[in-house]
């Protein structure tokens, strides 16, 4: 699975990468604001987005909204210290298949991508 | 000293210190910052705008900095490296973020981390919000989160304070 952090802390894109090799995912790309993104989404495709809100040039929510006006299907976790309630909601409007609210612990973000990835697999 | 405005930056450094560099966090009475009181080596600053304007900062000494950078980050980090001023932003990010989603009834914004580096330094704000010295003690050592917020238009200078602690 190649997942795709948008996170302008390196710190943080680094502890996401821990927790993902922890669970089996070494594939990893990476981009420091939202322009950064949609640049690396133009020549490669994601099975997953970790994507954080406050970021400088373009914004966590601006790049879900326009990733969402022609790829529907991309799951995206918005990963962020944004957590009050008409965030999360607007977070979700935009096109978010699940939130993370920093801080995360090891555990907490692993829950969540399981959880955001077993969604899509196909019911039996 | 309005509680309600203090109350959710203790919470926060508490919850962000405890899960992110996995120290326990032990919190002292709050008190009013004196006049040229509490230098410190290295701080990360967070502003606020909407309905209530000011700043967070969070002060440490280079020791301690590095300490917490270290752990946050989970390798040995100093302050010539690549990572240290990006993990100090971050740690303040966190507090004024976490802090921000107890003000409920309000509108608030926050600014991207400034990080200051340097050696026994005050960062100042406007006069018009006194600013409020939460010292905090852990294994690593000792830090000082300072809270300065008033509501927006209580002062003239208030929407310009997050640029006046850093200096822009």
């Amino acid at each position: 699975m190649k997942v795709l952090l948008v996170d302008d802390s390196r710190t943080i894109r680094n502890i996401q990468k821990t927790v993902l090799a922890q669970i089996g995912h070494t594939d990893i790309l990476e981009a420091g604001d939202g322009i950064e993104a949609l640049k690396v989404l133009e020549t490669q495709t994601p099975d997953l987005m970790l994507v954080d809100w406050n970021m400088p040039n373009m914004d966590g929510i601006t790049l879900i909204r326009k990733v969402r006006e022609t790829n529907k299907k991309t799951p995206i976790i918005m990963c962020t210290t944004e957590a009050q309630k008409e965030r999360v909601i607007e977070a979700i409007k935009a096109g978010v298949n699940n939130y993370v609210v920093k801080p995360f612990n090891v555990e907490s973000l692993a829950e969540k991508i399981d959880q955001t990835m077993s969604k899509l697999q196909p019911s039996g | 000293m309005d509680v309600r405005l203090i109350n959710p930056f203790v919470m926060s450094v508490k919850r962000v210190f405890e899960t992110m560099v996995h120290v326990k966090m032990t919190v002292g009475k709050p008190y009013i910052k004196p006049e040229n009181g509490n230098s410190a080596d290295v701080s990360g600053i967070i502003g606020f705008s909407g309905d209530l304007a000011g700043c967070v900062v969070i002060s440490f000494s280079h020791d301690v900095a590095c300490k917490a950078a270290s752990q946050f980050a989970g390798i040995e980090i100093d302050e010539k490296h690549p990572d240290f001023a990006d993990a100090i932003g971050e740690l303040a990010n966190m507090v004024a973020g976490n802090a921000k989603k107890e003000f409920t009834d309000v509108n608030i914004r926050i600014s991207l981390p400034s990080v200051i580096i340097g050696n026994s330094f005050t960062v100042s704000g406007s006069k018009s919000a006194p600013r409020i010295v939460i010292p905090c003690q852990c294994e690593l050592g000792e830090l000082f989160v300072e809270v300065a917020m008033e509501p927006s238009g209580s002062s003239e200078t208030n929407s310009t304070q997050a640029n006046q602690a850093v200096g822009v």
